[in-house]
C-alpha cells in the first residue's frame, strides 16, 4: 500500500469541496482520477501532498501520516505534477528540472554528481536532454510539461502525482506523455478528463462526483454505460477494443 | 565529465567576476573619499584609512584626516550599504512575490516612514525625544506590520500581498500629505520633500554601525535561503511541493527585507530606482538563480549608490543633488542600455 486515504473531507470557504474519500493506492500502481469539472479531483491531489489542509480525516503515506511529515520529507517522497504551471524568469530546461532536487539538498552546497546523474536521467526520460540548454519561454506546451515531469522525476519520488497533465495538448504529445507516466514503475494518481486514455494508460479508476467517490476498479469494471449516464451526463456506448484490448468508449448525441 | 569542468569554468569566471566587483567597490569607495568641495588625493585617502585601521603613522594634515575619517569615508560606507540592502530587497521581494515590478517600498515600508518623519518634524510627536530618523523607523515598521496583518487576513497570496502593500502605502502616503498641507509652512514643505527625495548628508559613523550590520544580517538570512528563493519561481504550490515551508519562508523575508528597508530610509530618505532595477540588472550578468544573484545585487546596489553619491555631489556646483533624483537620472538610461542589449542577445 503506498497511499491511503481515510475519510478525508475539505472545505474552501464554505463549500464542501472533497466529502469523505476513502481510497488506497497499490505501490506501483497507476491510478486515474476521473470526474466533471469541480468534482474535487485537484483538490484531493492537493490534500495529499499537503498543499490544502485536510478538514478532517487521515492521508497517510505508507504508515505515515501525512499531517505529521516534515515539508521536506513529504518532497522527498511525492511529486506534483500542477496544471500548466508557467513563469517569465529566463530559465532553461536543465535550471527548471534541478528546482527537483531541491528536497535533496542540504543548505548551501552545490549540485552533487548525484543531483547532476538525476537531471540527466530525468532529462532522457521524458526525451527533452537535447533541448536541456533551450529557455523555457522558447518551449512549446508539450515540451514544458514534459519538462515539468522531468523536474518532478528529478524529485526521486515514489508517489507521483500529476493534474490533468495532457491539458491543452495534442493528440501525439497526450499519449506520449500518459505512455511515459504508465511506464514509470511509480506510484501514480493521475487526474484526467479523457474516458478514453484513462482505459487506454490506468491500471485503476476512481470516479469523483461532488466531492465523494462513486465507483473504484479496473476500467472495465468502472467505465460502463450507467456510470457515465449517472457521472457525467452523456450517453455512450462502451466495447472493447479490438485494437488495444482495454475499453473504448463512444459517445451519443441524442 | 565534461558537466564538471564546464561547472568548474563558471566559478572561476564568477570568482573573478566577484573579485572584480570587491576591487571596484572598493575604488568607487576610494573615489567618493576623494572627490569633494576639497579634493583629496587617493593616496592620502588610503594613508588615512591605514593610519586608522593599521596603525601606521603616515604624516597627514588633521584637516584632511577629518575630513576623510569623520565625514566623508562614514559617508561613503552608508551609502554602499543603503545601495546594498535595498537592491537584495528588491531581488529578494521580486522571487517572493513573483514580480519583476516589486521592489523595497511596495510593502508601504517608504510611506510609512515618511509619515512618521512628518509627523516628528511638523507635529512633533515624541516631544523632542524622537530623532526624525527613529520617527520615520517607526513609522516604517507600523505600516508593514499594518501591511502584513491584511495581507496575512487576505490569504497570503503574491497578488493579495502586493495589493495590500498598495492599499497601506496610499493609506501613509495621504496622511503624509494631509500632515503637510495643514501644518507646514513653504520652508518644512521644502525640507520634508528634500528628505522624501533621499540625502546622506549628515551621516556619521553611528549611522555606519547601525547599516552595516543591518545588511550583512539581512544578506545572512538571504543567502539561507537561496533554494527556496529559486523554488518560488513557479509559484507558492510548486515551492511547497518541493519542500519549502512556504509561510515560514515568507514571514523571515518579508520581515527580513521590511528590517533592511525601514533602517535604510530611516537613515537616508527613500532613494527610489535601486531596489527595482539593480536585481533586472544583475540577473543580466549572471542569471537568474539566486546564490549568484544575491551577491551580484548585492555588490552591484552597492557600487551603484556610492557613485550615484559621487555625481550628486559634483554635479551642480556648490549645490548637493538629492540622491533619489540622480539614481533615477543617470540609472533609468543606463538601464534602458542593458534592455536594449538584452532583447539583442535574446
Amino acid at each position: 500500500m503506498s497511499i491511503s486515504l481515510d475519510n478525508v473531507s475539505f472545505t474552501a470557504g464554505n463549500s464542501l469541496i472533497v466529502n469523505g474519500v476513502s481510497l488506497t493506492v497499490q505501490t506501483g500502481t497507476v491510478l486515474g482520477l476521473l470526474g466533471p469539472n469541480g468534482s474535487g479531483k485537484s483538490s484531493l491531489l492537493r490534500l495529499i501532498c499537503r498543499l490544502r489542509k485536510v478538514r478532517s480525516g487521515i492521508v497517510r503515506l505508507g504508515e505515515s501520516d501525512v499531517s505529521t511529515m516534515a515539508r521536506s520529507d513529504l518532497a522527498r517522497r511525492v511529486a506534483f505534477v500542477e496544471q500548466q504551471a508557467t513563469t517569465e524568469t529566463q530559465l532553461t530546461a536543465k535550471d527548471v528540472v534541478r528546482l527537483g532536487r531541491t528536497p535533496h539538498r542540504s543548505l548551501l552546497s552545490p549540485l552533487g554528481a548525484k543531483d547532476d546523474a538525476a537531471v540527466d536521467e530525468a532529462l532522457s526520460r521524458v526525451g527533452m536532454e537535447g533541448r536541456a540548454r533551450q529557455l523555457w519561454q522558447t518551449l512549446s506546451g508539450g515540451e514544458r510539461q514534459r519538462v515539468h515531469i522531468a523536474r518532478a522525476l528529478a524529485q526521486s519520488p515514489t508517489e507521483l502525482l500529476l493534474d490533468e497533465p495532457t491539458n491543452h495538448l495534442d493528440i501525439q504529445h497526450q499519449l506520449e506523455i500518459l505512455g511515459l507516466i504508465s511506464r514509470l514503475g511509480v506510484t501514480c494518481i493521475i487526474a484526467l478528463h479523457d474516458l478514453n486514455l484513462a482505459a487506454m494508460f490506468c491500471d485503476q479508476l476512481a470516479v469523483l462526483q461532488r466531492g465523494k467517490i462513486v465507483a473504484t476498479g479496473t476500467p472495465q469494471h468502472v467505465l460502463t454505460r450507467d456510470l457515465i449516464g449517472d457521472v457525467f451526463g452523456v450517453q455512450a456506448h462502451v466495447e472493447t477494443s479490438s485494437i488495444h484490448g482495454r475499453c473504448n468508449i463512444q459517445y451519443i448525441i441524442a | 565529465m565534461s558537466g564538471a569542468i564546464f561547472r568548474q569554468s563558471v566559478w572561476w569566471a564568477h570568482g573573478a567576476l566577484a573579485i572584480a566587483a570587491f576591487s571596484l567597490l572598493a575604488l568607487m569607495i576610494g573615489l567618493a573619499v576623494s572627490i569633494g568641495e576639497i579634493s583629496i588625493p587617493l593616496a592620502t585617502t588610503a594613508k588615512a584609512v591605514s593610519n586608522r585601521l593599521l596603525g601606521t603613522t603616515f604624516e597627514l594634515s588633521r584637516i584632511h584626516q577629518g575630513i576623510i575619517w569623520d565625514y566623508r569615508l562614514s559617508r561613503a560606507l552608508v551609502a554602499a550599504s543603503a545601495g546594498a540592502s535595498l537592491a537584495l530587497s528588491g531581488a529578494v521581494l521580486q522571487a517572493l512575490l513573483r514580480n519583476p515590478l516589486a521592489e523595497p517600498y511596495v510593502l508601504g515600508v517608504s510611506a510609512g516612514a515618511s509619515t512618521g518623519a512628518v509627523g516628528v518634524m511638523l507635529l512633533g510627536f515624541g516631544y523632542g525625544v524622537l530623532s526624525l530618523s527613529s520617527g520615520a523607523f517607526i513609522g516604517a515598521v507600523i505600516a508593514f506590520l499594518l501591511v502584513a496583518f491584511l495581507a496575512a487576513g487576505a490569504g497570503g497570496t503574491s497578488e493579495r500581498i502586493i495589493l495590500c502593500g498598495v492599499a497601506g502605502s496610499q493609506l501613509f502616503n495621504a496622511a503624509t500629505s494631509y500632515i503637510v498641507t495643514t501644518s507646514a509652512n513653504a520652508e518644512q514643505a521644502r525640507g520634508v520633500m528634500f528628505w522624501l527625495l533621499g540625502s546622506l548628508s549628515g551621516i556619521r559613523w553611528p549611522d555606519v554601525y547601525l547599516a552595516v550590520p543591518v545588511t550583512v544580517l539581512g544578506f545572512v538570512v538571504s543567502l539561507f535561503h537561496v533554494r527556496a528563493l529559486d523554488a518560488f519561481v513557479f509559484g507558492t504550490d510548486a515551492a511547497a511541493s518541493l519542500g519549502i515551508a512556504v509561510r515560514r519562508v515568507q514571514v523571515v523575508l518579508l520581515g527580513t527585507t521590511a528590517l533592511m528597508t525601514a533602517t535604510v530610509v530611516s537613515m537616508v530618505g527613500a532613494i527610489g530606482f535601486v531596489g527595482l532595477v539593480i536585481p533586472h540588472a544583475a540577473r543580466f550578468l549572471v542569471g537568474p538563480t539566486h546564490d549568484r544573484l544575491l551577491p551580484a545585487t548585492v555588490l552591484g546596489g552597492a557600487i551603484f549608490m556610492v557613485g550615484a553619491d559621487i555625481i550628486s555631489r559634483i554635479i551642480i556646483p556648490q549645490q548637493v543633488l538629492p540622491i533619489g533624483v540622480v539614481t533615477a537620472l543617470f540609472g533609468a538610461p543606463a538601464f534602458a542600455v542593458i534592455l536594449y542589449r538584452a532583447r539583442r542577445t535574446a
